[in-house]
């Protein structure tokens, strides 16, 4: 099976799971976003996203998402290395043109799936899965909660400095990895020539920027809401 | 103005594929800046062999930039500091008076190290081999303006005929991919009629070859682009992508 075995077409797995992935973050900014302006309409999305079976599902596709993504970038990373040779230059020099994030996905991408363990434990834990086996009411600071209070959730966590900081480092390498990421999947897909290399780019750096300052703007809100 | 400079080179020395090679420094002194690089390495070797001891091995053949022979890896870039030349294009009047140049070969495990700077390229070599033939009719030779193509095409399939497959995007890139040689090759033929009879066999072929000789998979870190001396783009990789992708698919 080509798309299994040669360079191009696991190249084109790693490509259209982070254009899913891509997708699935457009979607939580833009609820998260939802939060901002009201609590009630983010808990209302938060008991839509519960434990129907609907919601379930999409979550194992999610995962099988992020897992395909993660599998693949280990494979090709090893792959990679290994055609590397053993030897390195002892003096190399990055040219101008190469964009730093480029040559750091695989350490960025570990960035980013470190804290989305952090994250998981967090809300996904909590909210989700405590629904799924069947309880709805959660501990959270000492208080006892529903599972579908997303905004106490928010509420809690951003008001810890640490919390705010750490989730922030996480849009900035999400921000970094997104750059590359978007204009380099496009391009792998076969979509692009010499007009709209500099158009995919472009178009990289406004999605990347969109979706992580959506997310940063609710921590930063929250944060200083809790003042 | 150009003026002499006296400069230390270190050079990888290897004495064949399985023994461990290192560096080694020399001292030249009033080399002269208008002079070429290799020339310089010829002053060197002549006076290594004066010496009574080993030259260094270095591979060249045309020397003025279209033979694809020539190689090196100078103060970390493939062909040396200069942009869009080959080594043998490269002059000393980049380099100044006391400066320490470091020269190591191709560092891929697609080039394997024979001997000093000089690495096996043969891999692009059968890379080409596999991708095979190009029908063309027999007979009276036809006029060669029977065909229409568009001036943007033959400008594209020209650009990409560029390439002179000396191994300097595989040395570059931190993959060891050889993505952009094959992604030229494959399109100076696709970008043209006569090249589309075969295009979907030879951009299998190509990669499959390619894959097979170990090469890495490429994550369009522009490294190779930046670093080509014909100025190969990347955007040939995006049409080797869709070639592929698409022949797979009509399978």
């Amino acid at each position: 099976m080509w798309l299994l075995n040669s360079s191009i077409g696991k190249k084109l797995i790693m490509s259209i799971s982070g254009l899913f992935l891509i997708l699935f973050l457009l979607f939580h900014m833009s609820m998260n976003v939802a939060a901002v302006f009201s609590e009630k309409a983010y808990n209302v999305i938060c008991a839509l996203l519960g434990s129907n079976w609907y919601a379930i599902a999409a979550t194992l596709v999610l995962a099988a998402g992020f897992i395909v993504h993660i599998v693949y970038s280990i494979i090709l990373t090893l792959q990679n290395r290994k055609a590397r040779g053993n030897d390195r230059y002892a003096v190399n020099k990055k040219p101008k043109m190469v964009e730093w994030a480029s040559q750091n996905m695989f350490v960025l991408g570990v960035i980013v799936l470190g804290f989305l363990v952090l994250h998981g434990s967090q809300f996904w834990y909590k909210m989700t899965f405590t629904e799924i086996i069947g309880h709805h009411e959660v501990e959270l600071g000492g208080a006892i909660v529903s599972p579908q209070d997303g905004a106490a959730f928010i509420r809690y966590y951003f008001a810890q400095p640490l919390n705010v900081v750490l989730y922030l480092i996480w849009y900035v390498a999400l921000w970094f990895h997104l750059t590359h990421g978007f204009w380099s999947a496009i391009h792998t897909i076969g979509w692009n020539n010499q007009i709209w290399m500099k158009r995919w780019q472009i178009i990289s750096n406004i999605l990347s920027t969109v979706i992580c300052l959506g997310f940063a703007l609710v921590t930063i809100v929250f944060f200083i809401k809790s003042l | 103005m150009d003026k002499n400079i006296n400069i230390t080179v270190k050079v990888w020395r290897q004495k064949d594929r399985k023994t461990k090679g290192g560096f080694e420094s020399y001292q030249l002194e009033g080399i002269s800046q208008g002079s070429s690089f290799l020339e310089m390495l010829d002053i060197l070797n002549e006076k290594l062999v004066n010496e009574g001891k080993e030259p260094v091995f270095f591979d060249h053949d045309c020397r003025e930039g279209i033979c694809g022979m020539c190689s090196l890896y100078i103060d970390g870039h493939p062909h040396g500091p200069d942009e869009s030349i080959t080594t043998c294009q490269l002059h000393m009047r980049k380099f100044d008076d006391g400066a320490t140049i470091t020269i190591e070969p191709w560092r891929s495990a697609g080039f394997p190290v024979i001997r000093d700077l000089v690495v096996d390229r043969t891999a692009y070599d059968k890379i080409i081999q596999a991708g095979g033939f190009v029908s063309v009719n027999t007979g009276g030779v036809p006029d060669g303006n029977t065909i229409p193509i568009p001036k943007k095409d033959a400008d594209l399939a020209m650009d990409a005929a560029a390439c002179i497959g000396c191994g300097a995007c595989a040395a570059a890139c931190k993959n060891g991919s050889a993505m952009l040689f094959v992604s030229a090759k494959v399109s100076q033929l696709a970008l043209l009629p006569q090249g589309r009879v075969e295009a979907a066999r030879r951009a299998k072929a190509m990669v499959a070859k390619m894959d097979e000789l170990g090469f890495g998979n490429c994550t369009n870190t522009r490294a190779c682009e930046a670093e080509c001396p014909k100025d190969i783009s990347i955007s040939n990789i995006a049409r080797l992508n869709r070639e592929f992708i698409k022949a797979k698919l009509q399978d």
